[in-house]
């Protein structure tokens, strides 16, 4: 069988059917990351825990308490702390930590939560700082659709590991488009909920502000499944929202008008014109004017709309994820945990030392863009203004809101690019994530699915911006755009992926 | 002529607040612990830690404001101030900038009979740090090392502010009694000095009398008791006004104060202070206080001690210096007023006497909470009672006290009836019999014909002799006033 073509719902059919045990299921994705552990995309495995997991899903399930994904294995980007696997964020300053506790996502998903079953750790940019995942201290993932390619970033390992099948669905972590890029890379979809919907407790912190974990899945459906189990308030997270439970497939494949004669008649698809400008790959605009012509088949109108500040986000956004790094990444000083550097004469220079030899070239560099901007004197001229410009640019979405129900437009403006390609030009990176940003500095949600393939057989993305809490929505909309496509059903070649030696 | 100084003084205090748990974590706050064993996840900041408000905390900070007439501010921040220390676990300490949850309000301070009023700035909520033990510790690489102990760290903490308006040590250190003993009375502190729960930290600093401009100020840190913080300004003053009659300049900085020798020493100088790059904190929401919850929590409050002491004087006719030590601390003034409930109004003067005279020294001597002593008000209105109509005398009264703390201290006493059955037992009625008294005096007028005839021949000190003489034939138990009325009566006559 092969299980890892198998949607999350099939999947636990299979399991209720006692066609196959979570053990059984656990081992096939076992040995597939075993067989394709080139590819990098996973930084701790250890089978015996995970097949203890499966054992216990096992007994659940023939004890008939199984929940919808009691007994499917899921991969943690290693952004989640966990208590039996490493949490290491993919950096040299947390090796060999392990975490006293699971982040809530975790436990939600866990054996006292759903019961899924830990496949181990994804790799990942050094604490989720990247778009390409050549930040990980312990090498960069290798992209599915061709080993040459960055899978993008920060959750890179993530999206490989579920385009190459080598895990049913991952979870991931997005504070400037960290899930919806590699998903968009990679070929799958992934969702970027509503700031505050899933707890931030046990996620390594990035940018606490614009932090929010989420699904990395095959369909629509299979991330809706997995929000389910990991929304919700937390207590432990005094950012997380108290909102009623929400079932995020309550709308799935129904249409957006009882009793309209088309699936989406009635939705008006914002598209906003700053994100089809120069600088978007061809092949990128054209997948997306197809895609749009395929919602407006389904019954959806377009209208064109404007985020005037689109391009201030990229320097907003660089000013107060690295402020809000800089002192989030403060606690990794060799006191308690984590790397010490092992000659030092004093106590400044073995936080010198340690800081120096722990972090990589990329977080010392937004530490250091972090630092400058909160400096007496510069406080006020980056921080704060960029502040004021956050709220315009969250305006600019609610404007938009006005005149249409979610917004689409490319996840990205290229194709995976070649690794080394962009590593030496943080600038021409950065750059990269623009259609991205705006929507964390807005707190908005937002999907990125599968819309075309590029002529060097490389996934293009398509980016859906909803309204808060517009999630449920916004997966029927994809999920109307995956019975109409099969583009989320396309899987790479792997025997293009280098087996490790 | 010589330059006359005027001394420049404002303090800030960190009060720590009389929480069960820390302000971002669940871990306890008790003091005393072995290290580290109240140090949870999130004092560690261990990765994926968040802190989560403690709202007692923020009721505390409310409650002090209200007492002090401040405004309390509808929305207050946290915000981060960012520096390196190993005690120090996340890198930064949450603390409020901006937005303090306090504005404004003062204290009434009084020396030497002159009355001032202190005007604060502002408290703030923030958490302590951890401790550095400078032992001879290992580390990881067998290097000399210090120990961490963060068991204080994420403790809550109010730092109240004044202004720049105290003008002597005496000032000062009235102002730090004035507040230490409200922050007890209103419950937010535990006001132990030695612990470290209340600490001052006093911004000093001179200036010719006449001269407008504030001088440079120095910060001395961390004074820890009322003997410290007088001491300490004591010494910054002379030292600044003997630096600057020598020609030389305060240089603005941070000094500690060394007990021993007595004397203030730089820590660091205004260069080295640390750019704390403080902004909010995106991982706490901003504090909203309601209207409701003010109101509420005012409702709460106790009443204040000067609310007190001017009700008992005006009231209850006490006087000024009894009034005062009644309100000392809430716990005396809780359990004076329990025995005000218990007694006709017209006797809290006497009530008082009893209070500050063998029971006070009784609490001071046992070092003890009058909510905990084992005489209770119901005993003491008993025994007032018996004084009230002449059965006991105030002499009998104090040890009646004293037998009663040491009996109650073995297992306690009955509510009622207590003080009939010891007086009983002992036999202290008092004797108001006006023809045993006769008798009494009579015996030891004979006996002591010198005292007689040295009292007639105007020496006035017999008459006192004489009146010892016949309390002690009396065992102690012949009202004195009687004795007085009737020897006078006699020697007179």
């Amino acid at each position: 069988m092969n299980w890892h073509e198998h949607s999350l719902k099939s999947l636990s059919q299979a399991l209720l059917k006692k066609e196959v045990s979570s053990v059984e299921l656990s081992q096939y994705f076992l040995n597939r990351m075993v067989q394709y552990q080139g590819m990098n995309a996973y930084l701790d495995v250890d089978h015996d825990l995970t097949l203890s997991q499966a054992k216990l899903a096992d007994q659940r399930i023939a004890k008939g308490q199984a929940g919808p994904l009691t007994g499917i294995p899921v991969a943690h980007k290693d952004v989640f702390v966990t208590k039996f696997w490493k949490s290491t964020a993919a950096s040299k300053m947390l090796s060999h930590y392990v975490s006293p506790f699971d982040a809530t996502v975790v436990a939600n998903l866990g054996v006292d939560g759903a019961g899924m079953v830990c496949l181990g750790k994804t790799n990942m940019d050094e604490f989720a700082m990247g778009s390409s995942n050549e930040n990980s201290a312990f090498g960069p993932v290798l992209n599915p659709w061709g080993r040459s390619f960055v899978p993008g970033g920060s959750s890179g390992g993530s999206a490989a590991a579920v385009a190459a099948g080598l895990a049913p669905i991952a979870t991931g972590t997005d504070t400037g488009g960290s899930i919806r890029q590699p998903a968009a890379f990679c070929g799958i979809t992934g969702l970027k909920p509503t700031y505050g919907t899933v707890s931030r407790f046990g996620m390594i912190a990035y940018a606490s502000s614009l932090d929010q974990a989420g699904p990395m899945g095959k369909s629509a459906e299979d991330c809706g499944l997995l929000l389910n189990a990991i929304a919700g308030h937390d207590p432990k997270d005094s950012t997380s929202l108290e909102r009623d439970k929400e079932n995020y497939l309550q709308h799935i494949g129904g249409n957006w008008l009882e009793g309209a004669a088309k699936p989406l008649q009635g939705l008006r698809i914002g598209v906003p014109k700053e994100f089809f400008t120069q600088g978007l790959q061809e092949e990128v605009r054209q997948a997306l004017e197809s895609a749009l012509d395929t919602y407006q088949r389904l019954g959806a109108t377009c209208v064109s709309v404007s985020l005037p500040q689109t391009s201030l986000s990229i320097p907003v956004y660089y000013v107060l994820a690295p402020a809000e790094a800089s002192s989030n990444l403060s606690r990794y000083d060799g006191v308690r945990y984590g790397y010490r550097a092992t000659e030092y004469k004093d106590l400044a220079q073995m936080y010198q030392r340690s800081r120096s030899e722990g972090f990589g070239a990329e977080v010392k560099r937004r530490i250091l863009i972090g630092t400058y901007v909160l400096s007496q004197g510069y406080y006020d001229a980056y921080y704060l203004q960029a502040q004021k410009i956050r709220r315009i640019i969250a305006q600019d979405f609610q404007k938009a809101f006005l005149d249409c129900d979610v917004l689409i437009g490319p996840v990205a403006p290229n194709t995976a690019w070649k690794i080394g390609e962009k590593s030496n030009d943080p600038l021409e990176m950065y750059l990269e994530d623009i259609f991205t940003l705006s929507i964390n500095l807005a707190g908005l949600p937002a999907m990125s699915i599968p819309c075309g393939q590029s002529t060097e057989n490389l996934p293009i993305g398509l980016q859906m911006i909803g309204n808060y809490f517009a999630e449920a929505r916004m997966l029927q909309i994809a999920d109307h755009f995956q019975r109409e496509t099969d583009f989320h059903l396309q899987a790479p070649t792997l025997d293009t992926v280098e087996v490790v030696k | 002529m010589k330059q006359q100084w005027e001394v420049v003084i404002g303090l800030e205090t960190h009060t720590q607040l009389r929480t069960k748990s820390k302000i971002f974590s669940g871990a306890s706050i008790a003091f005393g612990a072995e290290p580290n064993v109240q140090a949870c996840a999130v004092d560690l900041a261990l990765p994926g830690t968040l802190p989560v408000l403690n709202q007692e905390a923020v009721l505390h900070a409310i409650r002090f404001g209200l007492a002090i007439g401040a405004h309390i501010a509808p929305v207050s921040v946290f915000a981060r101030k960012n520096y390196f220390y190993p005690d120090l676990p996340k890198g930064y300490q949450i603390s409020q900038m901006d937005l303090p949850i306090v504005i404004g309000g003062g204290l009434d301070i009084e020396v030497d009979g002159i009355k001032k009023h202190i005007q604060l700035t502002r408290a703030h909520l923030e958490e302590d740090a951890g401790k550095s033990l400078h032992l001879n510790y290992e580390g990881l690489h067998g290097e000399k090392s210090s120990g961490i102990d963060l068991n204080r760290a994420g403790t809550p903490l109010l730092e109240i502010v004044t202004e720049p308006v105290m003008r002597s040590a005496a000032e000062a250190v009235a102002y730090a009694k004035k507040l230490h003993a409200l922050v007890m009375w209103i419950g937010i502190c535990d006001g132990n000095m030695q612990e470290g729960s209340f600490r001052c930290d006093a911004n000093v600093s001179v200036r010719p009398i006449g001269q407008e401009a504030f001088g440079t100020r120095c910060e001395i840190k961390n004074l820890n008791s009322f003997k410290f913080l007088e001491e300490a300004i004591l010494f910054e003053v002379r030292r600044q006004i003997e630096l600057i009659e020598d020609g030389g300049k305060v240089k603005q900085e941070t000094r500690l104060y060394d007990s021993e020798k007595q004397e203030t020493r730089s820590m660091r100088s205004k260069e080295d202070a640390q750019d704390y790059r403080y902004f909010p904190d995106p991982d706490l929401l901003p504090v909203r206080i309601t209207e409701p919850m003010i109101a509420e929590i005012r409702s709460l409050l106790p009443v204040l001690p000067e609310q007190l002491r001017h009700e008992w004087q005006t009231s209850y006719g006490l006087n000024d210096y009894d009034a005062r030590q009644l309100v000392q601390s809430k716990d005396i003034a809780d359990y004076f007023t329990a025995f005000l409930k218990l007694i006709p109004a017209e006797w809290a003067k006497p009530a008082a006497n009893l209070m500050t005279g063998e029971f006070a020294s009784a609490l001071n001597r046992e070092a003890q909470d009058a909510s905990a002593a084992p005489v209770r008000p119901e005993h003491l209105a008993e025994l007032l009672k018996f004084i009230q109509d002449g059965t006991i005398s105030n002499k009998m009264a104090k040890d009646i006290v004293t037998t009663l703390w040491e009996r109650g201290a073995q297992s306690t006493l009955p509510i009622l009836g207590v003080v009939q059955a010891l007086i009983e037992e002992q036999g202290l009625r008092q004797i108001s019999d006006v023809g045993a008294i006769s008798i009494l005096i009579d015996q030891v007028l004979q006996d002591n014909l010198k005292s007689v005839e040295e009292f007639r021949n105007g020496k006035e000190k017999a008459f006192n002799a004489l009146v010892g003489q016949i309390m002690k034939a009396s065992k102690g138990k012949a009202n004195p006033a009687q004795v007085n009325q009737i020897l006078k009566d006699k020697l007179t006559s």
